[in-house]
């Protein structure tokens, strides 16, 4: 579905993403993982075309995209979320998500229909006449991926739709992720989480310091310890063990 | 869009074109044509400032375009003045196209944005003013010949009534925009570019398109003004005093709603009499009252007096423990 080949982004001397190379296969729940400062949001940003890459190339269906605005991906099927939450602040909930919705429904009735529906699933039904400024944290989360899937993607790109939540919180959102690629939406999230990441994801690539360092089952990359303290940090490994065993 | 949305629009209009047929004098009626070109003014500043939030400080650029158009090709070309107006209209639209081409493919917004289209309405008042198809500094005087061909009628009446049409429209268009998938679009690069672009909206087309369609509205109304007094220069034209009163009726009224350029021009327009009649003799009294009006609306009313009349936005929701 979507594949990354040796991306690579320079911001003045600074290289934030040094030929890494991932591939999402249609259907699934990809996860992208790294320290803080890897290179994973601006990786986002060149896939769904925000920043032009310096190097490489990014192929979605079969076709280069590299150069394509975001509005013609989105148009193509990608969606992003924004890890900094992008609110339409002067707008009510349902209104936000109904911009996305317009995409696939230009009558504005179809469009709001669907921006309702969209808003419900995500868990945001009581809420979708409230000003969009009124939301929490937790809110303004799912408003995002709200917003996203109302384009009807067929590959979501979620930027740690899960950082700042109560576990309470991601409990219940960990469902709707699920119940989105169910859906036939593929999915490829930056997560810290890591209990999120061993629940959800089928396949897990591992970014430090630009470079893809890792992939592979949730399971084995976490068991490749060496690599993980190596560049998580001491102690990164232990602690997803902790994780991986609280969720067993 | 159905009839419930149309109902207001309805009302408004039924009442203002009923309101010529109550015995008004010639001078109040002259007052209500001022007002209602310089609302029409108004909302086609309200498109692109109000719905799109891009804020232009030039828009005697279309003004003036759309008021110079009309005039030239009747006296200089002999067209009809209906066709004068729609190429007006249309000569609006295409410099709205160009100014907007060139600055938001450069990528100006806020106070850049409104600091370039001030240039170029100032350059083309300058232009105007040296020019010899613009009559120059001494202006050019529509020859009076009342006809339904030239625009000019011996009833005062009916050319409010025109007035008020194209007043209707705009209000169409605005009503529209509340309503269409084209005004989500405008209202979301409005409120986040970013966020709009990520959901597939193409925003450069989305300005570009809202740039055009106000300056034509705003054409429309330099158009009217010329054929309702008859008489051009370039500082009535491309004068700072268009583009002036042609962002505070929507600021006063409600920035981005459709009514809000309408009831401020009529706010606005209402005050600035009332307080010329009460100053008597001294200079200046009615400007600094106002001044002081407006002052009072920008801190009690910031969403404008239509913004007063819904309920205050209930507290932010406690915010839930991250
Ligand atoms: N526009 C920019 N200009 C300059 N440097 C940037 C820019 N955007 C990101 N960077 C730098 O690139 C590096 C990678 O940043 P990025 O946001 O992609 O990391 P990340 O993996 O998403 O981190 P986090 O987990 O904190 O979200 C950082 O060092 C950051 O400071
Ligand atoms: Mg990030």
């Amino acid at each position: 579905m979507l594949s990354v080949v040796s991306l690579t982004k320079r911001f003045q001397g600074l290289v934030a993403v040094d030929h890494a190379s991932l591939a999402v296969p249609a259907g699934s729940i990809t996860g992208l993982i790294g320290p803080n400062g890897a290179g994973k949001t601006t990786l986002f940003g060149m896939i769904s075309g925000f920043l032009t890459p310096s190097e490489g190339r990014v192929l979605f269906e079969g076709q280069d995209v590299t150069a394509e605005a975001p509005h013609l991906r989105a148009r193509r099927g990608i969606a992003r979320t924004f890890q900094i939450v992008q609110p339409f602040a002067g707008l009510t909930v349902a209104e936000n998500i109904a911009v996305g919705a317009y995409l696939r429904h230009p009558k504005r009735a179809d469009a709001v229909a669907k921006a309702r529906e969209v808003g419900t699933r995500v868990g945001l039904g009581d809420q979708l006449d409230k000003p969009a400024s009124d939301l929490t944290v937790a809110g303004r989360k799912r408003l995002e991926v709200a917003r996203a899937l109302a384009t009807e993607p067929r590959l979501l790109l979620l930027d740690e739709v899960l950082a700042g939540l109560n576990p309470s919180e991601i409990r219940d959102i960990l469902p709707v992720v699920r119940s989105i690629r169910d859906g036939g939406v593929t999915i490829l999230m930056i997560e810290h989480i890591m209990q999120a990441v061993m629940t959800l994801c089928e396949e897990v690539f591992v970014l430090a310091q630009g470079r893809m360092i890792a992939s592979g089952p949730p399971r084995q990359v976490c068991a490749d310890l060496q690599v993980i303290e190596a560049y998580l940090g001491k102690g990164a490994a232990a602690r997803m063990k902790a994780e991986e065993a609280v969720d067993a | 869009m159905n009839a419930r949305d149309l109902l207001p629009l309805i009302l408004v209009l039924s009442v203002l074109a009923a309101l010529p047929f109550l015995g008004l004098s010639g001078s109040v009626l002259n007052f209500l044509v001022t007002t209602l070109i310089i609302a029409l003014a108004g909302l086609g500043w309200n498109v692109l400032g109000g719905f799109g939030g891009q804020y232009s400080f030039g828009h005697a650029a279309f003004f003036g375009t759309g008021a110079y158009a009309t005039a030239i090709l009747q006296m200089k070309l002999g067209w009809n003045a209906w066709g004068a107006l729609g190429a007006g209209i249309g000569l609006g639209a295409l410099v709205g196209l160009a100014i907007g081409y060139l600055s938001f493919r450069a990528g100006l917004r806020g106070s850049y944005f409104a600091l370039v289209t001030l240039a170029f309405a100032e350059v083309f008042r300058i232009l105007a003013n040296a020019a010899d198809f613009t009559g120059g500094a001494a202006g050019l005087l529509l020859p009076l010949r009342p006809g339904l061909a030239t625009l000019q009628f011996a009833d005062r009446k009916l050319f409010y009534l025109l007035v008020l049409a194209f007043v209707g429209v705009a209000l169409l268009i605005s009503r529209w925009l509340e309503r269409s998938r084209f005004g989500a679009h405008l209202i979301a690069v409005r409120e986040n570019e970013e966020a709009a672009r990520a959901l597939g909206v193409d925003a450069l087309a989305v300005k570009l398109r809202a740039i055009a369609l106000s300056a034509a509205i705003t054409g429309a109304a330099g158009g009217l003004y010329v054929q309702s007094f008859l008489y051009l220069d370039a500082g009535v034209a491309y004068g700072t005093w268009i583009s002036v009163e042609a962002l505070l009726a929507p600021i006063v009224g409600g920035i981005g709603t459709a009514f809000g350029p309408l009831v401020g021009a009529l706010a606005l327009q209402g005050l600035g009499e009332i307080t010329k009649h009460l100053a008597g003799g001294v200079p200046g009294v009615d400007l600094v009252v106002f001044g002081a009006c407006l002052i009072a609306v920008i801190a009690f009313a910031p969403r404008g007096l239509l913004g007063l009349r819904r309920r205050p936005r209930k507290a932010r929701a406690v915010p839930v423990g991250a």
